[in-house]
């Protein structure tokens, strides 16, 4: 876990995973810096051809990487996906049935600038929002499934998002079927004030009455899960996993330092700290998440229900 | 009513909010319920003192109480933490809560918070999960539950208490998704800006009220809610008195389901209408 902490030193909070990149050959528009293209690791050309693992500094060529879903196989640090490759990664294929595709959110407080940014964030992403819902099978096992994208504004959670995930746990709850959600966020949308803060209270709600059916929610968090995404639907899993290394926490390492005006310890926030904290019940890497999940969905199959 | 939409107004009414002479929770708790008994602890890790929470009467009727608490002088203000409550403030909260459940008596809470704490030790105990769970009990109690804002609605911390049947906030609270200061930091880099991201935030009591996430704004005298305290706590105790009535009439699945519709309804405009 020390080593592990300090090769993850470098990398920058926000850099550009190296996902997007790949992902996407045409370069972001200067809107698009929402996902900041701060990464000075990369330039355009290595993008294609080679990339730098944020964490070792290897530079690896992008096919290996890809090839190894993202994780770097120098140093096995995870690597931020997009959630079309976590949803590869993750369901079987040709499963997937996505719903609420064209769900938008739109500009409650009508914030200076927000339009564009959000046009930049789709532009860049090919989503509408910074969420992917639907139904899907895990390893045989049907769920229905949503999965953040940290390349659209952050994976913040605006009105759209909240709007996106409690239609998701509610048609589950409807069809009786277990939630599976993807956490990946710098928490509530700035831009949509209040807005977005009351979806903190409208996804636990809808999570509470799926739970109160006796179904079951399995939290999986990606790296970084903060703000009002933590303190709403990632913490209320009954199982909550989480990738080796990924960010977990409330408040961001900035303003707790601010706050207490003392240094962190080592490996703050990090899901070996949050998990040795009592608040994630197991770390899978990413090769190991479909086949536990798999694992945890068939623990808990419901063939009939009584009454 | 049209000049509070100003920067200006919105950045007074920030200040308003934060006065030193402003009430706090306290105060209002004595103004409003007769045979308070104070209840401490969450039973799992302390006693978190930017959360006051209690037995009380309204109107003879008992009712459960739970308050964030700023503190008065400056002794009071560090032995509460200014009101920024670690996990144990939405545990004990959470435990006041079920045992309200326990014995029907209504929920009513007072919100007054820059937010929750962003300590350390409130990361290491789990920040997140208290409120989560926190709000999530609150959706599902199967007892009244009614909420006043008096000063400062910061974020998730004030939310925390504020996911109730029926909300309202004082003329000069504000309620946010973050401090001003933080919103500009984050937005612009540039905390400095506060007064202007006030401005466009919509956090002040009217701003608040126009896109429904309170039902109701309680009128302060001029100069504000400490030049006439009697008259304010009055007005919230009617408040809770006329909510309660309201709700009382419905049964429990009604209850709760009267809560999830006010949640529910919140960010659905404008949505793709294909799928309304
Ligand atoms: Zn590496």
């Amino acid at each position: 876990m020390g080593m592990f902490d300090k090769i993850r030193k470098n990398q920058a909070m926000i850099s550009v995973p190296l996902g997007a990149a790949a992902r996407k050959p045409a370069r972001p528009s200067q809107e698009a810096a929402i996902p900041p293209a701060k990464s000075k690791e990369m330039s355009p050309e290595d993008t294609n051809i080679f990339a730098k693992c944020p964490a070792c500094n290897a530079v690896l060529f992008t096919e290996d990487i890809t090839e190894n879903q993202m994780v770097c196989p120098r140093c096995q640090h995870h690597l931020r996906l997009s959630a079309r490759q976590r949803l590869g990664y993750t369901v079987d294929e040709g499963s997937f049935v996505e719903m609420d595709a064209e769900l938008a959110g739109n500009d409650p407080l009508q914030f200076p600038g927000y339009e564009n940014k959000l046009r930049a964030a789709r532009a860049y992403t090919g989503l509408t929002e910074a969420v992917v819902t639907g139904y899907a099978t895990i390893q045989g096992e049907p769920v229905m499934i949503a999965v953040m994208d940290g390349n659209f504004m952050m994976g913040s959670m605006g009105a759209a998002v909240g709007e996106k995930i409690t239609r998701c746990v509610e048609e589950a709850t409807r069809r009786r079927l277990p939630v599976v959600i993807f956490t990946v966020s710098g928490g509530a949308r700035m831009q949509e004030g209040l807005v977005s803060l009351m979806q903190m209270t409208k996804t636990s709600a809808a999570l509470g009455r799926h739970g109160e059916a006796g179904l079951l929610y399995i939290t999986v968090l990606t790296d970084p899960t903060t703000g009002g995404v933590t303190a709403s639907f990632a913490m209320l899993g009954d199982i909550i996993l989480a990738e080796p290394g990924a960010l977990v926490g409330f408040a961001g390492k900035r303003v707790i330092e601010q706050t207490v005006k003392q240094s962190l310890p080592e490996g703050f926030q990090r899901a070996e700290f949050v998990m040795d904290k009592g608040f994630v019940d197991a770390i899978v890497p990413r090769r190991e998440l479909p086949g536990r999940l798999g694992q945890l969905l068939r623990l808990h199959h419901q063939e009939v229900r009584h009454g | 009513m049209d000049e509070q939409m100003t920067p200006v107004s919105a950045w007074e009414r920030v200040e308003h909010a934060r006065e030193a002479a402003r009430p706090t929770a306290k105060t209002y708790i004595d103004g409003i319920f007769t045979d308070f008994v104070e209840l401490h602890g969450d039973r799992r890790f302390g006693d978190d003192q930017a959360v006051i929470g209690g037995i009380g009467r309204l109107e003879g009727r008992p009712v459960t109480v739970i308050a964030q608490e700023k503190g008065g002088d400056t002794k009071e203000k560090i032995a509460r933490n200014f009101g920024c409550a670690n996990p144990e403030g939405y545990r004990k909260s959470q435990r006041l809560m079920r045992q309200a459940e326990k014995f029907g008596r209504p929920v009513l809470l007072i919100v007054d918070t820059q937010g929750a704490y962003c300590g350390i030790g409130a990361e290491e105990r789990g920040q997140g999960q208290a409120i989560a769970e926190n709000l999530q009990l609150m959706m599902q109690l199967s007892v009244p539950a009614v909420a006043v804002l008096i000063g400062e609605g910061g974020s998730g911390g004030a939310l925390a208490l504020a996911s109730a049947n029926r909300v309202a906030m004082l003329e000069n609270a504000v309620y946010s998704i973050l401090s001003p200061e933080g919103f500009a930091a984050i937005l612009w880099k540039d905390a400095a800006r506060a007064k202007e991201a006030a401005g466009l935030m919509r956090m002040t009591a009217r701003e608040v009220y126009a896109m429904g996430i309170v039902e109701e704004v309680i009128p302060e005298p001029p100069g504000g809610a400490q030049e006439d305290v009697q008259a304010v706590a009055q007005a919230m105790k009617d408040f809770f008195l006329r909510s309660l009535e309201e709700l009382d009439a419905m049964d429990t699945s009604t209850l709760r389901e009267d809560r999830y519709r006010r949640f529910r309804r919140m960010g659905d405009c404008g949505l793709d209408p294909q799928n309304g």
